[in-house]
């Protein structure tokens, strides 16, 4: 009696092991073909935003279409801020009377070097890396940095 | 040719859905209020209308907004159709949560019907799981933002939510990969696993001999037909008319061609996530979107398997006394609620006022704490002042979350405008 209930123990332990291995088999297999269609976002693609001479200081350019928009400090320094909210993800908008990035969506706000001014976003908006050749500012638009807040030295300088 | 046993063969296999005979008690329509029936009908006129849509459909960024458009304005009963699967979609949703309350207060997910409660989770899951990546399908401003809000709260899972999100959309923003990854599944995979769900939901109900009675002493038997399947054959019809009726005089929404550029103000998420919303926009995410969606999960898969001295299997409410506790109960978390939200709202700043605490504390387990104490407390209150029993008291558990849930949604999409500020 006790045998017979331990042999059917084991066989269902297999039995389960055997299903289980199974659906992560399938798990796996089905992740790697989402994975697999997944464009490469760290291409090579350095966006033209002009040349440093034009770009004048204490002013924030858009480039929409690239989804940043580029901030020189008073100091000469340069930052290329990511469109998208920290929050969730909405395209914020540089409002010129208020001196600061809005999103519409939520209403978080932040400052011009990117740092959170008003919640619900809690994270500094993304960064993009700047090089400067032949006086052009050249922004790596495929590789946003994350960060929590601004400091110094995130920017660039001549 | 003998016809006689082959001409009704069809027929009579769907009736095998059904017993022969069935109990009179669960029959009468508040017994079920045919919840489950209608929401097999909505699947099913789901899946037809579905089916026709794709003939009109394009999944592509550069196709799909005009192809609704040409859908509605050239094609004839074009804007019906549409207008039928999106109704259909959303009463599906509504259907399946009014079909989830229904088994639980009547007592009716014990027992042999734990595992039948286990795959109707499943299947709720997979029915959001569908409306919303149909959702997106439109490519109009609605659907974009949307999707982009949502699937940005996965991302605040700790740990795997960015790879998640990227998974989902397949890449870090909402582009034409998530698109036709949203139209295969939503046309494909997901009405393919409900079949399957479906049929082991429906096996499940006649293993356990149909649904729960109030008075299982009384057996009355019936003939199932006529007297089920006339009940049934009504309320598909009504149910069939009324919507043909709504999609005939109120349009499916459509905005303008999505943007990625700019955000509509203010953007929000599919009105059954935006519980969630109004949850993130005071909770710390990890909380918000983790921590509360995972332990609510885990409690609604256990209720069948704890173990109830007191339990009377098919009975509303377990009894008049949990019928009494159920209601305040409800009042107690609408007020709670309330009261909750617009405190986080309007007084409480608490990333401000403990600046060197960690905000998964501060925003994250004393907001959490302020729901959890008073929720407590009243729980204790029933058991000493009601003398409520086991069972009361997680039905009461159970009633508050839902009852938070649907308060919550009802905040976020009726009284939140512009910037989501409550009474903008
Ligand atoms: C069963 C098979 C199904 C098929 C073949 C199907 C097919 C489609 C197609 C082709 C569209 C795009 C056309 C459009 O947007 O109007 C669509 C949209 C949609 N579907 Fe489905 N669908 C099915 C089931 C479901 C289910 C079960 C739900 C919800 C629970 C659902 C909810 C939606 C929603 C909300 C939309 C967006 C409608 C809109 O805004 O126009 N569908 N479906
Ligand atoms: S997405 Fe920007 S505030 Fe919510």
């Amino acid at each position: 009696m006790k045998m017979t209930k331990l042999k059917s123990n084991r066989r269902t332990f297999l039995k389960r092991a055997i299903y289980a291995v199974l659906s992560l088999e399938v798990l796996y297999v089905f992740t790697n073909l989402l994975k697999k269609n997944n464009k490469d976002e760290s291409g090579e693609g350095m966006f033209d935003a002009g040349n440093i001479n034009f770009i004048e200081k204490d002013k924030v350019y858009p480039f929409g279409s690239a989804h940043f928009y580029l901030s020189r400090m008073e100091d000469g320094g340069m930052l290329a801020i990511s469109t998208k909210c920290t929050h969730l993800g909405c395209t914020i908008q540089f409002n010129n009377n208020k001196d600061r990035f809005v999103c519409p969506c939520h209403a978080s706000a932040f400052s011009k070097n990117g740092e959170v001014l008003s919640p619900p976003a809690t994270r500094a908006l993304d960064i993009y890396p700047i090089s400067i050749k032949d006086n052009k500012v050249m922004v790596d638009v495929h590789n946003p940095i994350r960060r929590n807040k601004y400091e110094a030295s995130q920017l660039t300088y001549i | 040719m003998n016809t006689s046993g082959h001409s009704k063969a069809i027929t009579k296999l769907l009736l095998h859905l059904h017993p022969k005979k069935v109990n009179s008690q669960a029959i009468k329509f508040n017994r079920t209020f045919g919840l489950g029936g209608i929401a097999a009908l909505l699947f099913v006129i789901l899946f037809i209308s579905g089916m026709l849509l794709r003939f009109a459909y394009v999944p592509s960024v550069k196709g799909a907004y005009d192809s609704i458009i040409e859908l509605q304005n050239e094609v004839i009963f074009g804007q019906l159709l549409r207008n039928l699967h999106y109704w259909s979609g959303m009463l599906l949703v509504v259907v399946s949560f009014l079909h989830v309350i229904r088994v639980f207060y009547s007592q009716s997910i014990y027992y042999e019907r734990r595992k039948n409660w286990l795959y109707g989770l499943l299947m709720m899951f997979i029915v959001v799981f569908s409306n919303f990546t149909g959702y997106l399908l439109p490519w109009d401003q609605l659907a974009f933002w949307a999707v982009t809000i949502m699937t940005n709260m996965l991302s605040y899972i700790p740990f795997v939510g960015d790879s998640l999100a990227d998974l989902v959309r397949g890449g870090n923003e909402v582009t034409e990969t998530t698109l036709l990854r949203f139209y295969h599944f939503h046309t494909g995979l997901l009405p393919l696993i409900m079949v399957f769900l479906m049929s082991i939901h429906f096996w499940l109900v006649r293993k356990s001999k149909g649904v729960t009675v109030q008075n299982c002493e009384e057996k009355t038997m019936l003939d199932t037909h006529p007297n089920l399947v006339y009940k049934e054959v009504v309320v598909a019809l009504i149910v069939i008319v009324a919507l043909l009726l709504f999609s005939m005089v109120i349009d499916a929404p459509l905005q303008e061609k999505a943007n990625p550029l700019i955000s509509p103000n203010p953007s929000k998420a599919p009105w059954y996530f935006m519980g969630f919303q109004e949850l993130l926009l005071h909770i710390h995410p990890g909380f918000g979107i983790f921590v509360i969606p995972v332990l609510v999960t885990v409690f609604f898969i256990y209720i069948p398997f704890i173990n109830y001295p007191e339990l009377n299997v098919g009975k509303w409410f377990n009894s008049e006394q949990g019928k009494k506790i159920t209601i305040i109960t409800v009042i107690y978390a609408v007020i709670l609620t309330i009261v909750v939200i617009l405190t986080s709202e309007y007084f409480l700043d608490l990333r401000e006022w403990m600046p060197n605490v960690p905000v998964l504390i501060s925003t994250g387990l004393l907001l959490l704490l302020l729901y959890f104490v008073p929720a407590a407390a009243f729980l204790y209150y029933l058991k000493s002042n009601h003398k409520a029993v086991k069972i009361d008291l997680v039905m009461a558990l159970f009633t508050i979350i839902i009852t938070a849930y649907i308060v919550m949604t009802i905040v976020g999409s009726l009284f939140r405008g512009e910037g989501m500020h409550l009474f903008a």
